[in-house]
């Protein structure tokens, strides 16, 4: 038997997936079902005067229509989120962004269901707002939540200190050493201010939620979710039930980028069930889905205090998060970027602030990264200008500064089993640095340039995993993680049959469904190979632990001497003793009878950080690192960067499988690809005035860099399963600062903003010209 | 789309943005592409419809499935069936496509995953496969008595 880490297994899902029949929310139906269609205000910020539904309920083929005020009838106090309990399931006495669910109409055709919206009228009284998260963060500005409502679900939040009377929700910081006294110290200061806008993650399967209601069975929530064991706690709470009456499941999804993380349509999928008493399907449009969460626009101030050799003395970053109206998972954004936000520098004297502010704007959550794109765009593209300043080369000056193992992070937690060196060395072999790059023309320029990246797994969070094995032998894992494309069916796959040594493919992994899966804390922040991988280690010891045990009398071997060994327990050193599961688990329970079970759960250490500095010893259950390397040409005349090369080394502690890692990172860089050269959500006085893919562009394969490679890098993790670490954000995280300093490097002048679309790129051509194009 | 979903309970084809731009709705009637979220289903009435349901009928796989898994050209999946139709409407028009020709047959069709660069290799990769198809019928037939196909 083959090794099963390690081996570049293509997903197990495959045939279904290239034939189309592969099981999806999306095309879920079920007798009787309503489909629900969504009233969505059509202002940012007023007091709901009047709603009036009356007509839409009389209209033929409408079984029902929901407002906030009907919904009030099953949920008391209708708050929900993962942070923050603060956004009602259907606006209650105001509506804070242009696009907030007002009211549902429930009927058998989606189509009657959407023709009736029309005849639904909301009388406005409009309030002022707020959409700049710089603006909305000061005194006097327009107040987007009059009482703000924290919640208790993750440990990690607990701590957060909630502000009152200020669109400032969280208010995270981190103190290390003296910045002023080192800016006093420094040869230079540097000052910039950075900007990212709102992206959207646009999975093309949009959020999707089937719900049937209760009574004498549980009330079943069919979700495209990245977390159901969240999902289930929250519908719970909600409710006022035990969570042993909500069931939650999934099927595979149609990707999810963070789009699909903790709660969207469910309280409301929950709540229009239970009203109807029938199964109630809600699909958004990819539209709808654009105004439901998005990637927080970003205001990021960066002060470096360095030396005249190029020692960085100091950093001082203030964030602010545009939070839009809801929390979302913007907290968990707000303090696990703000930590990192000084980058993988080693640096005595830090200060970081970092702000969630609410603007009325559509709520922003964790899009592939948790805020860390963002800082990183920051952090990434000053070390150019600081090296270009100081006349160092960007890579020699990063790795003068670089954290090594051993060495505190800004938040005190030391870094370890972190191939920062690795990554940095490997991205500078592959860019062929620093030998001489042809420079192109006059219009054509060439350049390249580099970008490291830090980003700590989220801590402290829970996976447990059941693991059987049936009268015939064959084996079941029981995993709560959510395959949203990323390939998590198959990795599990993998180390449960490690674990039991049969082959990954006679191994099957059930979806996440709550009646069945143990808790699981979510497929988002890279988590699940690391954490679910090791409650699956645990489940499969046991088993193997009962199987040697069972044979040991029929084989007449001391445990000591037997091993698993392709389907069998096997003595060591003795060919004939061996015994094949099958036949071991008919002399415990008769013939092709009986379960073994196993179950593993991991919990990570964490340090709950210092409220005034931050400061903790244990702040990361494992550090992601990568390195990003780009080569472009810039058209001098119409500012198009056209990406060349596209390189991504990560430290993947140990690839369980090569294949859907390279896949993963690669994929996760033509996402950030996108990010950096055209998306960018635009709004008009809180309007969203680009949503749907007609008018926002995503990467097509005409779009992509000519070259995209991705580089492994193995520093293994002495706790992870078989040494692996996360890495799904790894590869999204450096990819516009690498970009953006490619295009620094190809014309002199600096973009500071994202993306970078020809317009911003030829304004910073003719601004450093002195030529600047007018407004 | 609805017609394929409702009356015949395939589900190959998915709408997603609703707009006629993102091809994971796609599917081939009378021989061209289309997106099925914008075509309506009595435009098809007497036409044959061919969705990646039906690429595999007999239970075997076509080569440019095959070549979807042997380079893993998809994470999530939803793409893949409109990826996959329009990779075969390229290989019929042009059973050799360069580089370019592919990104620029494709654009049409998004992933969100960012799966493009397999993609790119999976459809090199069903190109060969059926030219050395297409050769080794060819082969026999010349041996047995020159008739070319």
């Amino acid at each position: 038997m083959p090794r099963q880490a390690g081996r570049s297994l293509r997903r197990l899902e495959s045939h279904a997936k290239v034939t189309g029949t592969v099981e999806y929310v999306h095309n879920l139906e079920l007798p009787g079902m309503l489909h629900g269609k969504i009233f969505r205000s059509t202002v940012p910020h007023a007091r709901l005067a009047r709603v009036d539904v009356a007509a839409a309920r009389t209209a033929p083929g409408v079984e029902q229509v929901i407002t906030g005020q009907d919904v009030l009838s099953i949920i008391p106090d209708p708050y929900y989120g993962p942070a923050f309990h603060d956004q009602p399931i259907l606006a209650l006495e105001k509506v804070r962004f242009a696009g907030e669910p007002v009211a549902i109409v429930l009927a058998a055709d989606p189509y009657v269901a959407q023709a009736a919206l029309d005849l639904i009228e909301v009388e406005y009284e409009e309030l002022p707002a707020v959409y700049d998260e710089v603006e909305a963060a000061q005194d006097g500005a327009p107040l987007v939540h009059e009482k703000l409502r924290p919640g208790s679900m993750f440990a990690d939040l607990i701590h957060v200190r909630p502000r009152s009377g200020s669109n400032v929700h969280v208010d995270y910081r981190v103190r290390r050493g003296d910045v002023e006294e080192a800016f006093r110290a420094s040869d230079r200061v540097f000052e910039d201010t950075f900007h990212t806008p709102a992206v959207a993650a646009a999975p093309l399967e949009p959020l999707v939620t089937v719900a049937e209601p209760g009574g004498s069975r549980p009330l079943t929530i069919h979700s495209a979710t990245q977390n159901p064991s969240f999902v289930r706690g929250e519908l719970a709470r909600l409710l006022g039930w035990p969570e042993n009456r909500v069931r939650v499941r999934t099927a595979f999804l149609g990707g999810g980028f963070g789009g699909k993380q903790y709660i969207k349509l469910e309280a409301l999928a929950a709540t229009s069930t239970l009203l109807a008493q029938r199964p109630v399907k809600i699909s958004l449009t990819m539209d709808e889905q654009f105004v439901t969460i998005t990637r927080h626009a970003s205001t990021i101030r960066m002060k470096t205090g360095v030396s005249a050799d190029g020692r960085i003395l100091a950093r001082e970053c203030e964030i602010w998060w545009n939070g839009g109206a809801y929390a979302d998972i913007g907290p968990r954004v707000t303090q696990k970027a703000g930590f990192t936000s000084a980058g993988p520098y080693d640096i005595d004297n830090v200060s970081i602030d970092s702000y969630a502010v609410y603007t009325n704007l559509p709520p922003a959550g964790a899009l592939r990264g948790f805020g860390v794109p963002q800082v990183n765009w920051a952090h990434e593209t000053q070390a150019d200008r600081i090296a270009r300043e100081l006349g160092m080369d960007p890579l020699e000056f990063r790795l003068k500064n670089l954290l090594r193992n051993g060495r505190p992070q800004a938040s005190g937690t030391i870094l370890q089993d972190s191939g920062t060196e690795e990554v940095t060395r490997e991205v500078a072999s592959e860019m062929r640095w620093p030998e001489p790059l042809d420079r192109g023309t006059d219009t054509a320029r060439r350049g390249r340039g580099v970008a490291l990246a830090i980003k700590a797994g989220v801590t402290p969070t829970t996976s447990v995993a059941i693991v059987t094995l049936a009268g015939d032998g064959s084996c079941t894992v029981y995993a709560g993680t959510v395959d949203v494309g990323q390939g998590s069916q198959t990795v599990l796959a993998q180390i449960a049959a490690e674990g039991l040594a049969l082959g990954a493919e006679e191994v099957r992994v059930i979806h996440p469904d709550t009646d069945a899966t143990p808790y699981d804390m979510g497929s988002v922040g890279s988590r699940s190979t690391f954490h679910m991988g090791l409650a699956i280690q645990g489940a499969t010891e046991q088993i193997s632990r009962q199987l040697i045990e069972m044979a040991a009398p029929v084989l007449g071997a001391d445990v000591a001497e037997l091993e698993l060994y392709d389907g069998s327990v096997v003595a060591r050193g003795r060919g004939d003793a061996e015994i094949s599961f099958r036949e071991l688990m008919a002399t415990r329970f008769g013939k092709n009878t009986g379960t073994l079970v196993g179950s593993g759960s991991f919990t990570a250490s964490y340090d709950t950080p210092d409220a005034d500095t931050g400061q903790s010893d244990d702040v990361a259950v494992f550090w992601m690192v990568g390195a990003v390397g780009a080569e472009v040409t810039v058209d001098t005349e119409t500012g198009k960067v056209t990406v060349q090369r596209l390189v991504n080394v990560a430290d993947v502690g140990k690839a369980i499988n090569p294949l859907l890692v390279s896949t993963q990172l690669s994929g996760g860089a033509l996402l950030q690809f996108g990010y950096a050269m055209s998306e960018e959500m635009h709004f008009d006085e809180g309007q969203l005035v680009n949503s749907g893919l007609a008018q926002y562009k995503i990467p097509t394969m005409l779009d992509m860099p000519k070259s995209v490679e991705v580089v492994l890098v193995e520093v293994p993790h002495r706790n992870g399963p078989l040494g692996a670490k996360g890495m799904g954000e790894t590869g999204t995280l450096a990819v516009s600062a690498a970009i953006g300093n490619a295009v620094f490097d190809a014309l002199g002048v600096q973009v500071k903003e994202l993306p970078l679309t020809p317009e911003r790129v030829l304004r910073a051509i003719r601004a450093g010209a002195g030529r600047p194009l007018e407004d | 789309m609805q017609a394929l979903r409702r009356c015949f309970h395939i589900y190959g084809a998915r709408e997603s943005c609703g707009q006629g731009i993102c091809g994971t709705c796609t599917v081939i009637v009378n021989g061209r592409a289309v997106s099925g979220c914008l075509y309506l289903a009595v435009l098809a009435d007497g036409t044959e419809v061919v969705t990646v349901e039906g690429l595999s009928a007999g239970g075997r796989l076509h080569p440019v499935q095959e070549a979807f898994i042997s380079c893993s050209a998809f994470q999530c999946g939803f793409c893949t069936p409109g990826m996959i139709l329009m990779s075969t409407q390229l290989l019929e028009e042009n059973p050799d496509p360069t580089d370019q020709q592919i990104r620029h047959y494709l654009s049409g069709n998004l992933c969100r995953c960012g799966a493009y660069p397999e993609i790119l290799q999976a459809v090199k990769t069903a190109a060969q496969t059926l030219a050395s198809r297409k050769q080794g019928k060819e082969i026999p037939s010349q041996q047995g008595g020159g008739i070319s196909i």
